[in-house]
């Protein structure tokens, strides 16, 4: 395999566990663009881990999303206080305290930057990406699925219908902050080097960006928006710099054409209609309505 | 109080700025009975739905429910004393299936954190998506099961959370305004379907509406209120002879009251929205 192949390949699995990590506060409707700060969390830990302690980057790496996940939960309470945009700015400011924290630490580097010695190879990155989409779109199936989006569509009947809201809340802002961290430690231990620059507002905004061009409706969504938003630039890789302003574009369109996303649940649904219809088994509705 | 009672209401006062909705407000459902709460626009009707339900604090008074203080536990335990609702406006949630709405009725029952990870969507014969199923089979609601609630007709949704609410094996069920909206086949429906839950599931109804044809066909008991205070009840009959309710319905022949513009709507959509 080609190294740069094998380069795209293992950007494209982070940015897919990136976007999930964004997918889960924003199917409880939450705009956190704060991911950022949490991947750079599991990121500099994990780092950290396997550098100064000789953890196994692997163990490293869950470890340091563990702590991701704490940070979120221990913050979660004052800043799911706040609604809509003031919930993105929180989160917003939230991200740039832990870059402005991480640039302050000087034993992990500071300003300079942080080499990492661990090296996971592109098998163990991918099965990671994998292994995350699994494992959320397993969770979207349960009961928790169903409350995270029933709190999303209206707080108040979920409520009274015995839905622990602000739980739900709580949990869906931490696990989203636990995925970006694998997604970080991942970052860090593929290339070998982190630096607080690279976990700006940018990023965080990237990956959000993935999953609402790729639909918020469905589980394949922040899959299909990360895999064409991290290959797209790279096709037009020929046009040097005016790539990025061609993606820049393709966001515009797509928002005012397609404000739901490329994905939606309706055509999902459809599509598993028409294989219903066409299909002489018709039981396993239950997936099929989970996957739409 | 009375001991067949299920819901008391006593003594319960609300305001909203200056202005009292519900003032020194007692009264009880029977259980088992189908008990009408009726009276003019901006009578406190739904307010007094909120103040069960717990949307907002009662001001003063007490709630029992099966003879336990409900007044001050939170909103979202309140379905686990056996108190359900529906919506005046239907409010199902857009994003989901019918199948799915009628799930997240039952999740008062689905015990806590472990419930949580049912996996009502991954597994075709899950018990409990197998129970939402034939929940909406017994309303007649089968072919809507997969479909998107916000596509269906009107009449359908107000069913769907009719079922919804039912999903919590209530003991009584407050229906704010079930027939408004609908045609004159589809209030039919309704009430039979109503009725034959009230009769073989031992459910206790609590409605509030205006539909007067609808209350004398379902409803035994019936509350009426003006201006936040109870000025009758009785059987439909004795309340359609009531000289008090005449007037506050139709006016004295002397002056005709204006009914004032419900305020406590306005505060309801505050609290519902979170603003």
């Amino acid at each position: 395999m080609s190294g740069y192949f094998e380069g795209v390949l293992v950007l494209l699995a982070i940015n897919i566990v990136f976007a999930y990590g964004a997918y889960l506060p924003l199917a409880a409707g939450q705009l956190n663009i704060g991911l950022a700060g949490f991947a750079a969390i599991g990121a500099y830990a994990s780092a950290y881990l396997s550098n100064q302690f000789a953890v196994h980057p692997l163990i490293a790496m869950l470890l340091g999303a563990i702590l991701s996940g704490l940070v979120a939960l221990a913050v979660a309470v004052p800043v799911l206080r706040t609604r809509g945009i003031y919930l993105a700015l929180a989160t917003f400011a939230l991200g740039q305290i832990i870059r402005a924290a991480i640039l302050n630490l000087q034993f992990i580097g500071g300003a300079a930057g942080y080499p990492v010695t661990d090296y996971i190879r592109l098998p163990i990155v991918l099965g990671f990406a994998i292994g995350v989409v699994v494992l959320v779109s397993l969770l979207f199936g349960t009961r928790f699925g169903i409350a995270v989006r029933a709190v999303q569509d209206d707080e108040r009947v979920a409520d009274l219908m015995g839905v622990e809201v602000r739980g739900i809340q709580i949990a869906a802002f931490s696990l989203g902050a636990m995925i970006a961290g694998i997604g970080g430690g991942l970052y860090a231990h593929q290339f070998g080097y982190i630096e607080a620059q690279y976990f700006n507002v940018g990023l965080s905004i990237t990956i959000v960006l993935y999953v609402i061009l790729g639909g918020t409706q469905t589980m394949m969504g922040p899959l299909i928006g990360a895999t064409i938003f991290t290959l797209l630039p790279e096709l037009l890789r020929e046009s040097a710099s005016w790539r990025y302003v061609a993606f820049a574009a393709a966001v515009i369109v797509l928002m005012a054409l397609r404000p739901q996303g490329l994905l939606t649940r309706g055509q999902l649904q459809r599509l598993f209609a028409w294989r219903h219809a066409h299909s002489p088994a018709r039981d396993a509705d239950g997936m099929a309505e989970h996957i739409a | 109080m009375s001991p067949g009672a299920i819901l008391e209401v006593e003594r319960v006062s609300k305001h909203f700025g200056g202005l009292s909705v519900v003032e020194d407000l007692t009264f009880s459902v029977r259980r088992g009975s189908r008990t009408a709460l009726i009276g003019p626009n901006g009578a406190g009707k739904t307010t007094i739905f909120n103040l069960i339900s717990g949307i907002f604090p009662v001001d003063a008074g007490s709630i029992r429910m099966n003879g336990a203080d409900i007044t001050h536990i939170p909103s979202r335990n309140r379905i686990r004393h056996g108190v359900a609702r529906t919506f005046q406006n239907v409010r199902l949630m857009p994003h989901l299936s019918t199948l799915e709405n009628v799930i997240v009725g039952q999740h008062s029952r689905s015990g806590g954190w472990r419930g949580v990870l049912h996996p009502v969507n991954l597994v075709p014969r899950n018990r409990w998506r197998e129970e939402a199923r034939a929940a909406l089979a017994d309303a007649g609601l089968a072919d809507y099961a997969r479909a998107s609630v916000g596509s269906l007709p009107y009449g359908v949704q107000k069913r769907i959370e009719v079922v919804r609410a039912l999903m919590a094996k209530p003991a009584l069920l407050l229906l704010d305004e079930p027939a408004a909206g609908l045609n004159p086949v589809e209030t039919v429906t309704l009430q039979l379907y109503l009725e034959k839950l009230a009769v073989t599931g031992g459910l206790t109804l609590l409605v509030v509406e205006h539909d007067m044809h609808f209350v004398g066909a379902l409803c035994r008991d019936v509350v009426v209120l003006s201006f936040g205070k109870k000025i009758a009840e009785g059987s439909p009959d004795a309340i359609r002879q009531n000289r008090h309710v005449q007037e506050v319905y139709l006016g004295t022949p002397a002056a005709k009251p204006i009914a004032p513009a419900a305020p406590e709507k306005m505060e309801y959509r505050r609290a519902a929205y979170g603003a």
